[in-house]
């Protein structure tokens, strides 16, 4: 079932007359950067999830709250939908355009306003960097925690509205974990202040309900962050297994033993054999998982950890355990592990990145089911695992160019999803819902569940003009996606009529 | 220990639909030993604690799931024994505190600026909502970005926005090693010795000035507890300590004016306030008590971006700092949602919500 807006299944879009809204924003905001042009378009048909494509009705390139605010009523007043984008580098699709809809494009806003180490805090414009906060607090020995993936280039208000994660959650905690904060303005236009200055605000934590919520409730203005003293040291451990099962029973025993790594990462035998060939870690080829374990923290803590978690892993049947000898080691040991998609990438022509997450017991159940399905649709799945927060990045590799592949890896990809859900896990950890998953959250919430989000919506967007069609399915489409994927012979929402 | 484990969820959904029929508001309550803070409520009581016990505990996934009358002394026991615990230190104040009355709250203890608050822990929960169905979000893992997070929005909703029966809190292993120690300095240098350590990666974990000295906890590894006991200086202090300051306990609470709570910014100066001050959480939570009026303590409190809570019931009309015109209308719209006929808990933090 198509991902793009269907009005037919996600509810009728307003009408926009794209001559005389783009008269409309000229005459009102006369030095807002418009773009209207197709070949101007094009570059913004499409986020990080690159396979799905729409072209915009306009983009529009704001430098000033101020010209967002206006836009914003202009927009509330006229029906016209708005969809935010930061730097684009969503894996989602939680800011594909809309046909019918204004892209309003934030990046330009990438000043850091204020850096204040005494307060360990830093308060910054939506498009700055992820690492541009590191890197200005890095003078003090400061840095921002969570770091996507995509931290060189993502922006801060994508973090906030996909609540982006990394490799170092389990201990250092997602995005809203790391807020003070945030500016945003209403689909009204109107300003509002979300947290506060202190660790706390009065009234309902709508910081933290505000916090992943792609988009829909409201438009990022600045954000005031966390900072935290830099860890005086981190090392690296590399364990080997020869079953993954073993490697993810290690895991559970790390953590019995009152450890919290700063990151705990596990690779699949397809995973460790692209990442050597490409960036030659000195990964062991012919392991079927590894865990890189790294310790963080003042250099006693870190030392008495490492020959702790040593013991630990060979006692969980590691077939080789290496602590990286120097700096040097350590940056090859996680490139390998941060260039696994890219040296995935260049053993199949493309590949379909997945975000589920499971309680880590079911690791060994998950992966064989994921390794049958595998074979059932005739595609490998390369696995790549944040070991120590239960989130999973299976890697489906195919071939857009063959007929039928991308639609293959589309169903594989929401059948691992839905495996996730079966075993009370959850179909996005970190790069959100947006609309590649839309259809997966009809297994991950029932009816009156969705119901309930739809309803908050509401409570802060009445109108439906802000991302209409992400994060949140409409009734009408779970029906229609229950309708081709009965399971166990149960027509998921009975309760609902057939279209 | 053994918590005794009994599931009346059907009973409480059956409570509710009477309410919502009838259109009887309700008081929720747990132990009731948080009662006195926030406004009174008039409604038919609604007893969640026949719902109780651990739902599932896996100390190795660090996750608890637990039902929302469980008695909070009975959750930390059982974490205890697994040498786990809550990181946020949630006060109880009085016997028979439950943890649905922990989340409704949203208070969390000392070691809150350097954990997380009682927010940061929730990973899912199963609501009772206004449309009169139980509900499940978020879930027992720790990245989980599906749908809104209305699990962590729940954290110090006071009741006013569902009838929470259970939640998913992550957990954490206990320190290896703690130490507590006092350093008799003065209120203006201790707050820029703890910005200057707070710069720093030292295992700090608590640190109040009660007017007298400065109170700090160390936790962490051996290694980096001892090199901070020996580069801080100071005498020994009684860790139970502490737990006297979350419990309010300490022999300032006892003054009878009223208590109330500041929230201030980190790194906020030593402030001139009409009354006794006990300062925790490095400086950004300051206890008063004083006679002054609400108007005068939330002057000073904005003044430095923060806000002023008031934590001794009848002290004054509206305990909870009011809201800004557009964030008191969202909050009204949100209760609107999830509560449409305004039946759980109305006027407990704001008579308008």
């Amino acid at each position: 079932m198509n991902i793009l807006y269907d009005e037919r299944v996600d509810g009728a879009l307003p009408k926009v007359d794209k001559a005389a809204l783009l008269a409309e924003l000229q005459a009102q905001l006369p030095d807002l950067d418009i773009l209207h042009r197709s070949e101007d378009l094009k570059p913004y048909e499409c986020d990080g999830l690159s396979a799905y494509r729409t072209t915009p009705l306009l983009v529009v390139l704001p430098e000033r709250i101020e010209q967002v605010e206006t836009l914003l009523k202009l927009c509330h007043q006229r029906g016209v939908p708005v969809v935010a984008r930061g730097a684009g580098t969503g894996l989602s699709g939680g800011a594909l355009p809309l046909e019918q809809g204004i892209l309003l494009v934030m990046a330009r806003f990438n000043k850091i306003l204020e850096v204040d180490p005494a307060g360990r805090f830093a308060r910054v414009q939506p498009g700055v960097r992820n690492l541009a906060i590191s890197q200005a607090a890095a003078p003090y020995e400061l840095y921002y925690a969570p770091d996507p993936s995509s931290q060189i280039a993502c922006s801060i208000g994508g973090n906030v509205a996909e609540n982006a994660g990394g490799v170092h959650c389990l201990k250092y905690g997602l995005t809203v974990h790391n807020l003070l904060k945030v500016d945003i303005l209403t689909v009204e236009g109107e300003r509002m202040t979300l947290g506060s200055d202190a660790l706390d605000s009065p009234g309902f934590d709508l910081l933290a309900l505000f916090t992943g919520s792609e988009g829909m409730l409201g438009i990022v203005t600045e954000v005031t962050v966390k900072l935290l003293p830099k860890p005086q040291v981190a090392k690296v451990l590399l364990a080997a297994f020869d079953s993954v099962e073993k490697a993810g029973r290690a895991v559970g025993d790390i953590i019995a033993a009152g450890i919290i790594p700063g990151g705990l990462e596990m690779m699949d035998n397809l995973s460790i054999r692209a990442a050597e060939d490409f960036i030659h870690a000195g990964y062991p080829v012919d392991a079927e998982a590894i865990l890189l374990c790294e310790l963080d923290g003042v250099e006693a803590d870190v030392h008495d950890d490492c020959a702790r978690v040593s013991e630990v892993l060979k006692l969980a049947g590691a077939t080789e355990v290496r602590l990286a000898k120097d700096e040097a080691e350590r940056v090859r040991f996680w490139a390998g592990r941060k260039n696994a998609f890219p040296a995935v990438g260049r053993i199949s022509p493309d590949y379909y990145c997945m975000d589920g997450t499971i309680p880590r017991r079911e690791l060994p159940g998950v992966l064989k089911g994921i390794s049958d399905l595998s074979e059932q649709f005739g595609l490998r799945v390369a696995n790549v695992f944040h070991a120590g927060d239960g989130n999973m990045h299976p890697l489906i590799l195919f071939d857009a160019n063959q007929p039928g592949e991308l639609e293959r890896a589309e169903e594989l990809g929401g059948k691992i999803l839905e495996l996730c859900v079966e075993v009370g896990g959850s179909i996005t950890g970190e790069h959100g819902v947006g609309r590649e998953k839309i259809n997966q959250m009809c297994a991950q919430f029932n009816s009156d569940e969705l119901t309930l989000f739809h309803a908050v919506k509401a409570a802060f967007d009445p109108s439906g003009l802000l991302n209409p069609g992400k994060n949140i399915p409409t009734l009408h489409r779970c029906a229609e996606f229950g309708r081709m994927h009965i399971h166990n012979g149960q027509l998921p929402f009975p309760e609902l009529e057939r279209f | 220990m053994s918590v005794i484990a009994n599931d009346a969820s059907a009973l409480l959904l059956d409570q509710v639909n009477q309410a919502l029929a009838a259109k009887t508001p309700l008081r929720i309550q747990g132990g009731a030993t948080k009662a006195f803070l926030g406004r009174a409520v008039e409604g038919q009581l609604l007893d969640v604690r026949e719902h109780r016990g651990i739902v599932s505990y896996d100390p190795t996934e660090l996750v608890v799931s637990v039902r929302a009358g469980t008695p909070l002394a009975e959750l930390e026991a059982t974490l205890d024994e697994a040498g786990q615990m809550l990181p946020c230190e949630p006060p109880h104040f009085g016997e028979g505190a439950t943890v649905g009355g922990m989340i409704a709250a949203g208070l969390s203890g000392p070691r809150r600026p350097w954990s997380g608050s009682v927010r940061d822990f929730v990973l899912g929960s199963r609501i009772i909502t206004g449309q009169g169905k139980h509900l499940r979000f978020g879930g027992e893992v720790m990245k989980n970005v599906a749908g809104y997070d209305l699990s962590r929005l729940m954290a110090g909703s006071f009741g006013c926005l569902g009838v929470l029966t259970e939640v998913s809190l992550k957990v954490l292993p206990k320190p290896r090693q703690c130490t507590s120690l006092r350093l008799e300095i003065d209120l203006e240098r201790a707050l820029l010795k703890l910005a200057e350590w707070g710069q720093q990666p030292i295992p700090i974990s608590a640190a109040s000035h009660d007017g007298q000295a400065l109170h700090l906890r160390l936790e962490g590894g051996e290694g980096s507890v001892g090199a901070a006991r020996e580069r801080i200086g100071g005498e020994d202090l009684d860790p139970g300590y502490w737990n006297d300051l979350r419990e309010q306990r300490l022999a300032f609470f006892a003054d009878p004016r009223p208590l109330w709570r500041l929230s201030l910014p980190n790194n906020t100066p030593a402030l001139e306030l009409p009354g006794d001050q006990l300062v925790d959480w490095a400086g950004a939570q300051r206890w008063l008590k004083s006679d002054a009026d609400a108007v005068t303590i939330r002057g000073i409190a904005i003044e430095v971006g923060g806000h002023a809570t008031c934590f001794s019931e009848g002290a004054t009309t509206n305990p909870f700092q009011p809201l800004s015109a557009p964030l008191l209308r969202y909050h009204r719209q949100l209760k609107a949602a999830l509560d449409p006929q305004g039946i759980f808990n109305p006027g407990r933090m704001y008579s308008e919500v």
